[in-house]
């Protein structure tokens, strides 16, 4: 076997085929085969979309490198692969260049760094401070639902956050249990709700609508059943939903029975409805139970079986949720169904 | 009786050994000492586990093929995804690595065994037990009432779900038990792959003239030690918090679960440089030999890949950046982990520089080193866009995330594993693969894999997080996770032919010969399988392909290096 030598590597990278510009990401958000409610390229609110702008510029370059590169790897695969004519000679043995080594490696330094600084100006954006006009809100994350403050407004509720539009939202993240993860895609990025560790992060959401997510953490048997729904609104309709939610329960003569047996039964020890002896913190607070559109964490409609199915058996529609099974017999069953269904 | 005929490199040695009562045989296997035969065990052992986690992965896979279904419960798949995990990493990829290291390591440097031949068979008993230990938890878990259970705390076990309070009964003293002893069974290996590279190199390889494979397990074996060595500390901590009234992790006494993300990510990404750093010291074998070429830049490849392993030690808070850092925080991690594309990208090109020029024989190693070429690329890609903290905000704990390290460590590092099986068969065992087969593997495997993980990263662009036993219809997931699912059946299919490969050529297979691949590390020079002793003599080099040099005496390697 012969085989000829060449020191000095005479790399023919600049025959390799042209590049073609590929601005991909920017029609993913558009086609419909990607239509989702949680779609993180539909963004809707300022962290959202400065996080997307930032995406699409990652996306193109890496696109770009992606193309590059990969036909430089498939030119080599396919132009210098053996073929049945060759002779049995080695090929020539190149060593190296320090030419080629160094422009390879300043050419990924400058995009590194290009790619850096664009990022570093996001984090700095996102990670300020939310504007002084903001609604506060504190969330609690539990297993495996979520406890919503609104600490100037005096209201609590569950499940179902509500904020005004075009308004900044500083929501604060505390968690009673585990770590959980708030995430509603188009508003903002996820943050963690972690114990013994407060985090903030704010959104403004700038349509009205209902904007759906999920706990992004694992944490614990039914992480999968912690839906977030974030429902925006115009500042009428919040103040008159703050308004309703300030109040009191209703008095409940509709159902003093059902009333009297949730107050008898264990149901007070976690669920709380305000004016009345009910002030358990674990579970979700009910003094407007009706007034949601979901029951369990957002996992289905809060309509009569499914509460009533919920009081009997939480299990049925959530395996490994926290709130036991009642054992109540059928007649106390619909009197507390009932009770619940008075409390707007 | 067994006659040996010892011979001199290059020259092929007939060895028969006569038939011995099979407890004898299975007892010298017990009681080896020889860094093959424990390479051997380390590789079968993970591949038995790959098949675990193969049919574990596959559960999750059927019980996410479409919304709300009921194939398993949550409780079962919480355990699903823990064991695969757990097996994956630790009783897989960790085992495969050291397999290779142990087998091939003396051989390349022209040693006789390991530097401790009794540390080494130490070290592989320890993790073969941690890995029992773990499935034992299955039957054990509960005690005597033998209810069954296994750990559902996810591989990286986050605080405070590990605590007493979350998590009743034994199952994650049994995972911490588990990756206890395996780890200083780790550590154990590790310290005796850097001696003997350090100490046992035959005459004339200094450390400027090691294979690469070799270069690249010494990096390896030190993350090992520095990555390694926290998670055991972690694990320690977690038992004092859960049996001798620690505070470490226990938040509601005011401990820090953050701590605990700390410790574990300490570990957990240079933990993905030691599985992949091997995976590149495969491919910086079998790429150079297939397109028949010395490997391009071999010293910047060798800084490279110190490069990355003194980087990857810095980066592990990128798994964090959801958890509340600072922004100043954020942005150095940002940082960091952009860096390592730099290194990495010079080994993609280097690789690519090799093949330019030469004559690239597509045999069944080859072409799993070309499908790793590409689809790393791709992995590191799709690596910068989540090292972008706020990208990573939104792409953080999504599907996207499960797509992209599934990328890295199928795509990548099992795809180079499968080229070093292929590669390094006839070698261990003296009869060649059925190349067919070996072919129609990597076809399946390619179509599986790609359907498998190239739609994956859709759901996560689309909001679907991971650690999810079910999902909500109306998501747009429904035919992502479909396509992701129907992938899983290409896969499992390749993997039935590559073990149908691996034992009928084990019987049937052609003789292999010393060198079957004209191929010029030291490990061709000796008998396929070698003897005991590798070398009746040890051989002394003057180049970084010594069998270069001996089948071009007229233009030999040593002249220009």
């Amino acid at each position: 076997m012969q085989s000829t030598r060449n020191n000095s590597a005479k790399l023919p990278l600049l025959k390799a085929p042209a590049v073609l510009f590929f601005p991909a990401s920017a029609c993913l958000a558009q086609s419909p085969t990607f239509s989702s409610p949680t779609n993180i390229f539909a963004p809707a609110s300022t962290p959202a979309k400065s996080i997307f702008g930032l995406s699409l510029f990652v996306l193109v370059i890496t696109g770009i490198v992606f193309v590059v590169v990969g036909s430089l790897l498939a030119y080599a695969v396919v132009k210098f692969r053996k073929r049945k004519d060759d002779d049995s000679r080695e090929p020539a043995q190149v060593y190296g260049s320090n030419q080629v080594e160094i422009a390879w490696t300043v050419i990924p330094v400058i995009i590194v760094v290009v790619l850096f600084m664009a990022t570093a100006r996001v984090i700095a954006n996102v990670q300020k401070a939310a504007p002084d006009n903001a609604v506060h809100v504190t969330v609690t994350g539990h297993q495996f639902w979520w406890e919503y403050r609104y600490p100037d407004l005096k209201v609590v509720t569950a499940n179902e956050l509500h904020v005004p539009v075009g308004v900044p939202t500083e929501i604060r993240l505390l968690s009673a249990d585990t770590d959980h993860s708030f995430w509603v895609p188009r508003l903002a990025g996820k943050t963690d709700l972690i114990p013994n560790h407060p985090n903030v992060m704010w959104i403004d959401p700038q349509e009205p609508g209902l904007y759906l997510g999920q706990c992004a953490q694992y944490c614990g048997t039914q992480h999968a059943k912690m839906l977030l729904r974030v429902y925006v609104e115009s500042r009428t309709e919040f103040d008159h939903w703050i308004q309703q939610q300030s109040r009191p329960a209703q008095s409940s003569d509709a159902a003093p029975e059902g009333q009297r047996i949730f107050e008898a039964t264990a149901c007070i020890n976690c669920h709380a409805v305000a004016g009345t002896p009910a002030q358990g913190r674990f579970g979700p607070d009910l003094t407007h139970l009706m007034g949601r559109d979901t029951i369990a964490a957002g996992i289905a409609g809060n309509n009569h079986e499914n509460l009533r199915l919920w009081i009997q058996d939480p299990g049925r529609l959530k395996p490994g949720s926290l709130m036991p099974a009642m054992g109540l017999n059928e007649h106390d069953l619909n009197a507390v169904t009932a009770y619940l269904e008075t409390l707007r | 009786m067994s006659t040996e005929v010892i011979t001199l490199p290059g020259t092929q040695t007939t060895v028969e050994t006569s038939r011995r009562p099979l407890v004898d045989r299975l007892h010298e296997w017990v009681t080896t000492v020889d860094h093959k035969r424990l390479g051997l065990m380390y590789i079968v052992y993970a591949l038995m586990f790959l098949l675990i986690g193969g049919v574990e992965a596959t559960i999750m896979r059927i019980q996410l093929s479409a919304p709300h279904k009921d194939f398993v419960s949550p409780q079962v798949f919480n355990r699903m995804f823990t064991m695969h995990g757990t097996t994956m990493i630790f009783f897989v990829a960790m085992p495969l690595v050291f397999g290779l290291a142990n087998y091939l390591v003396p051989l390349m440097i022209g040693a006789r065994d390991m530097a401790f031949p009794r540390l080494n068979a130490f070290s592989f008993w320890l993790s073969a037990f941690g890995g029992i230990l773990l499935y034992f938890s299955l039957i054990g878990a509960n005690g005597l009432y033998g209810a069954g259970n296994a750990p559902d705390v996810g591989w990286f076990a986050y605080a405070p779900l590990t605590s007493h309070s979350f998590s009743v009964g034994h199952s994650t003293d049994f995972w911490i038990l588990s990756l206890l002893v395996s780890g200083f069974g780790s550590i154990g290996t590790a310290i005796n792959i850097i001696v003997t590279i350090l100490c046992l190199r035959c005459p004339g390889m200094k450390l400027g003239k090691m294979p690469l494979f070799v270069w690249l397990n010494l990096v390896m074996a030190g993350l090992v030690i520095l990555a390694v060595s926290p998670l055991s500390a972690a694990q320690i901590m977690l038992s004092i918090d859960r049996y001798l009234g620690g505070h470490f992790f226990d938040t509601q006494a005011g401990g820090s679960a953050v701590i605990w993300m700390h410790f574990f990510w300490v570990f957990g990404h240079p933990e993905v440089y030691v599985l992949v750093i091997p995976a590149f010291a495969v491919a910086s074998e079998i790429i150079p030999v297939f397109s028949r070429k010395a490997i391009f830049g071999y010293p910047v490849m060798v800084a490279a890949t110190v490069c990355i392993g003194f980087i990857g030690m810095s980066v592990w808070a990128h798994h964090m950046f959801t958890v509340g850092m600072s922004s100043n925080a954020n942005t150095f991690f940002v940082l960091s982990t952009m860096a390592v594309a730099v290194p990495t990208g010079i080994k993609i090109f280097n690789w690519l520089a090799t093949m330019w020029g030469g004559k690239i024989d597509f045999k069944t190693p080859m072409l799993f080193c070309a499908g790793f070429l590409f689809q790393f690329l791709a992995a590191g890609l799709t690596g910068i866009m989540l090292s972008a903290a706020p990208f990573d905000w939104q792409l953080g704990n999504s599907y996207f995330v499960v797509a992209h390290f599934h990328y890295v460590i199928v795509g990548g590092i099992l795809f180079c594993l499968f080229a070093a099986f292929y590669y390094w068969y006839p070698k261990m065992s003296g009869r060649m693969y059925n190349e067919t087969l070996g072919k129609l593997h990597f076809w399946l495997f390619l179509i599986g894999f790609h359907l498998t993980f190239d739609f994956m990263h859709i759901p996560g662009l689309l909001g679907m997080p991971r650690r999810i036993y079910t999902y909500e219809p109306g998501r747009g997931w429904d035919t992502w996770n479909l396509i992701v699912t129907i992938g899983v059946v290409f896969q499992a299919a390749g993997i039935l032919v590559f073990a149908a490969n691996l034992i009928w050529s084990y019987f049937r297979g052609r003789i292999a010969g010393n060198d079957p691949w004209d191929a010029w590390t030291l490990e061709w020079t000796t008998s396929s399988p070698p003897p005991e002793y590798n070398f009746a003599a040890i051989p002394s080099v003057k180049s970084r392909r010594p069998l270069w040099d001996l089948k071009h005496p007229e233009d030999p390697d040593w002249k220009y290096e």
